[in-house]
């Protein structure tokens, strides 16, 4: 008897392809915006039930709530708005995802093919837009290429140093009645791109020995470790050798802020002690880090004696404002594996001496400024807010950030234990992102503890998305510390402008509360000191509601320590009256 | 230092801007650039030149390499290599001018592709130089237009920059 092989052959709209597609890659939920151009991608979603689409108020917090996922999980967060201003709307947050490499997929409606450039209702030439913000773009030229073309963007997005990729998608590409042929592409290859695979072995063996040589050794690690998932090899690399170990502010959490050989964040609002311990350092080991200008100040007084080991996944990094002596190009992983395996190898050091005394100096600086503040002020100072906060969440919450000095407070004063667990927009300095990037890590990790820590000034940024949350039942906690002025730009006035304080005040915020039972959102004030750790226990415990903590904080208080312009790592402010 | 940068390019609709766009962001500066597809019309070969220290232009090639569409390239002033411009010239010239020119011409090993009996409009290939020499050569004439193809290059011997 003859068989015959039956081939199931699927035949799917382009609309119905990017539902299924999304599917298939293991997309659970995914952020947008509906609208004309992208109406036919929204009524497939509508025949489907695998892939969630959580609609937001605005196109930008579909970005930041796809970031937030993102950097909670370093897999690539997904958008999805229509053509014009759904498109341009996303820009701040795409930009704010190329900065900080974070792995974004955003697909775009646009008008019909034959329309493009004929300057349509709702068109914008999103490709062009959003080209410099971009790791790749894609425009779909006929429907049966979208399932290649959207993996080729997830793998572009999620590979090498990860980034935002745009998929630009013509409306007649997903008419419902025009199919053809799905199978979902198990595997991509791209001839003009291949992220490396590997780091130079005769580099990595020359970092090990001047690492085992070094005398005043610094580790400098970044964004790079926790995206590039070796925060555990780089606590056991650092652990073994018993070196000091700085974070950038992206790269806090990916070594144990609790820990002691741990100095705190450097650059420009750093631990006195990390930006000491740079100047003076005969050796610096950089990993996933890239020498941007908030954290070298002035380049050409940067480290004077260092060494420099610079370990990226992107050969652009390496040398682009620090010259680099040993650069390794390769995934954190696989050069942080060969650097144990090397060390484990290596006879018995000669430099434990040189190490102690190296330590001994590193403590005795910490004595110096070490994280202090004024404590017997009558007002509450926002760093004891974040302390509390700290204490109320046991260390272990996810924290998105806003912008500005309450940012830069929960960066020194919020001890991260873990990687992925603090969201903060680092390059771009994106206000409006902490409270869409908290809703997206809540959204995923619904047992978790969220708090977006914020301030007047950012939260009304994007405020609109407390209806979002409403509507999705996501209780995030909102700390706001509010001081009544943008806070950061103030005290750049204070320090720059003699204290003119032009367009800082905000003289009109909302009530608060009234907003918070506008959204059926529960509101906490805290006014006084005393009852500070009281009603932060008392907001956290309320679980499943959204809490808006309104916390008066001293206005007058800076962020220290801070960077004196154009110095060396070392010159810093300390507080409003002393400096280096 | 000038350096000839060639790039094997992917043959898509953007990418031609991906690199352009490139240079003004980062603030790179082009002096000339030219590109057409190769003899795989899947891919376009551009030839630039910039200006820039060791350190910018490592910046340049390690920036190119990184936009996808970008296959491979190479800084062909850091071997041994042939570079061609093509320039075309068009010159208001009558009586005896028209003479001068001819010999001019001859001299720069140019062509004469063009002529009315008022205009010559002459073809000259070389280094970019050597072009330059020629409009100086040019000095007393009337120069109506100068169209310049920009550098191309190819690097000597063996070395190719294909897939």
């Amino acid at each position: 008897m003859n068989t015959i092989e039956v081939y199931k052959v699927e035949l799917l709209s382009g609309g119905e392809m990017i539902a299924r597609f999304l599917k298939d890659e293991g997309v659970e939920y995914i952020y947008g915006y509906p609208g004309g151009a992208a109406l036919h991608i929204y009524d497939a979603l509508h025949r489907q039930s695998d892939v969630k689409h959580v609609l937001v108020r605005h196109e930008q917090a579909a970005t930041h709530m796809a970031d937030g996922y993102a950097r909670a999980t370093g897999k690539p967060g997904v958008v999805l708005v229509t053509s014009g201003p759904g498109a341009t709307n996303t820009v701040t947050g795409i930009a704010t995802a190329f900065m900080d490499s974070i792995p974004m997929v955003v697909i775009c409606g646009q008008v019909m093919s034959y329309l493009i450039g004929e300057d349509a209702f709702q068109e914008t030439d999103m490709i062009g837009v959003s080209r410099p913000i971009v790791k790749h773009s894609f425009s779909v030229k006929h429907p049966s290429e979208i399932p290649m073309i959207l993996k080729k963007a997830f793998y572009i997005a999620s590979s090498g140093r990860p980034g935002p990729v745009v998929v630009d998608i013509p409306k007649d590409m997903t008419m419902p009645n025009e199919k053809f042929e799905y199978s979902y592409p198990e595997s991509v290859s791209l001839r003009s791109y291949t992220p490396p695979a590997k780091g130079h072995s005769g580099q990595i063996k020359k970092a090990v020995d001047l690492l085992l040589a070094a005398k005043r050794p610094m580790i400098y690690a970044g964004g790079g470790v926790i995206m590039g998932g070796g925060s555990e090899l780089l606590t056991k690399l650092a652990q073994q050798l018993e070196y000091p170990v700085t974070n950038t502010l992206m790269g806090l959490g990916g070594y144990p802020g609790t820990d002691k050989q741990f100095v705190g964040m450097l650059g420009m609002h750093g631990s006195y002690e990390a930006n000491q311990a740079m100047h003076h350092s005969d050796l610096i080991l950089a990993i996933g880090a890239r020498f941007d200008d908030r954290v070298t100040n002035d380049p050409d007084k940067f480290c004077p004696s260092a060494k420099i080991i610079h370990v990226d996944i992107d050969p652009a990094s390496i040398s682009k404002t620090i010259r680099a002596d040993v650069p390794i190009v390769g995934p954190v992983i696989q050069v942080l594996e060969e650097m144990l395996s090397l060390i484990d190898d290596a006879p018995a050091r000669s430099n434990k001496e040189a190490i102690n005394s190296w330590w001994k100096q590193i403590n005795e600086w910490r004595q110096v400024h070490g994280g202090r503040y004024d404590t017997t002020s009558e007002k509450i100072k926002p760093q004891a807010a974040v302390e509390a906060c700290w204490r109320a969440t046991n260390g272990d919450a996810f924290v998105a950030s806003d912008v500005g000095q309450h940012q830069m407070f929960t960066a020194q004063y919020y001890k991260f234990a873990k990687p992925y667990r603090w969201i903060n927009s680092g390059g771009l300095g994106t206000m409006g992102f902490g409270l869409p990037a908290a809703m997206g890590v809540k959204m995923n990790f619904p047992e978790e503890t969220v708090v977006c820590v914020t301030g007047e000034g950012s939260i009304q940024m994007n405020i609109q998305e407390l209806s979002t949350c409403l509507q999705y039942g996501l209780p995030v906690k909102i700390l706001c510390l509010n001081n009544g002025y943008l806070g950061m730009v103030r005290q750049w006035q204070d320090m720059n402008y003699e204290g003119r304080h032009s367009n800082s005040y905000l003289d009109s915020l909302p009530e608060f509360k009234t907003l918070m039972d506008a959204y059926r959102h529960k509101y906490v004030e805290i006014r006084t000191k005393d009852e500070l750790d009281a009603k932060m226990e008392e907001a956290f415990a309320m679980k499943d509601q959204l809490v808006f903590i309104n916390c008066y904080v001293d206005p007058e208080e800076h962020v220290y320590p801070m960077q004196v312009p154009r110095g060396s790592m070392r010159d810093m402010f300390l507080s409003k009256t002393e400096r280096t | 230092m000038r350096h000839i940068i060639s790039v094997l390019m992917e043959n898509e609709p953007g990418a031609l801007s991906r690199v352009v766009g490139l240079f003004s962001q980062r603030n790179f500066n082009i002096e000339t650039l030219n590109v057409a597809p190769t003899d795989d019309p899947t891919l376009s070969r551009l030839t630039l030149t910039t200006f820039g220290s060791d350190q910018v232009v490592e910046q340049i090639t390690k920036q190119l390499n990184k936009l996808i569409d970008v296959v491979k390239l190479v800084d062909l002033t850091e071997g041994q290599h042939i570079e061609r411009e093509l320039m075309l010239v068009k010159v208001r010239a009558s009586g005896a001018q028209r003479a001068e020119v001819k010999r001019t011409v001859d001299i720069f090993r140019g062509n004469i592709i063009d002529m009315t009996p008022s205009i010559y409009t002459m073809q000259i290939v070389g280094e970019s130089d050597k072009l330059d020499g020629f409009l100086q050569a040019l000095g007393g004439m009337h120069i109506l237009e100068v169209v310049r193809t920009g550098v191309s290059g190819i690097a000597r011997g063996e070395k190719t920059l294909s897939l």
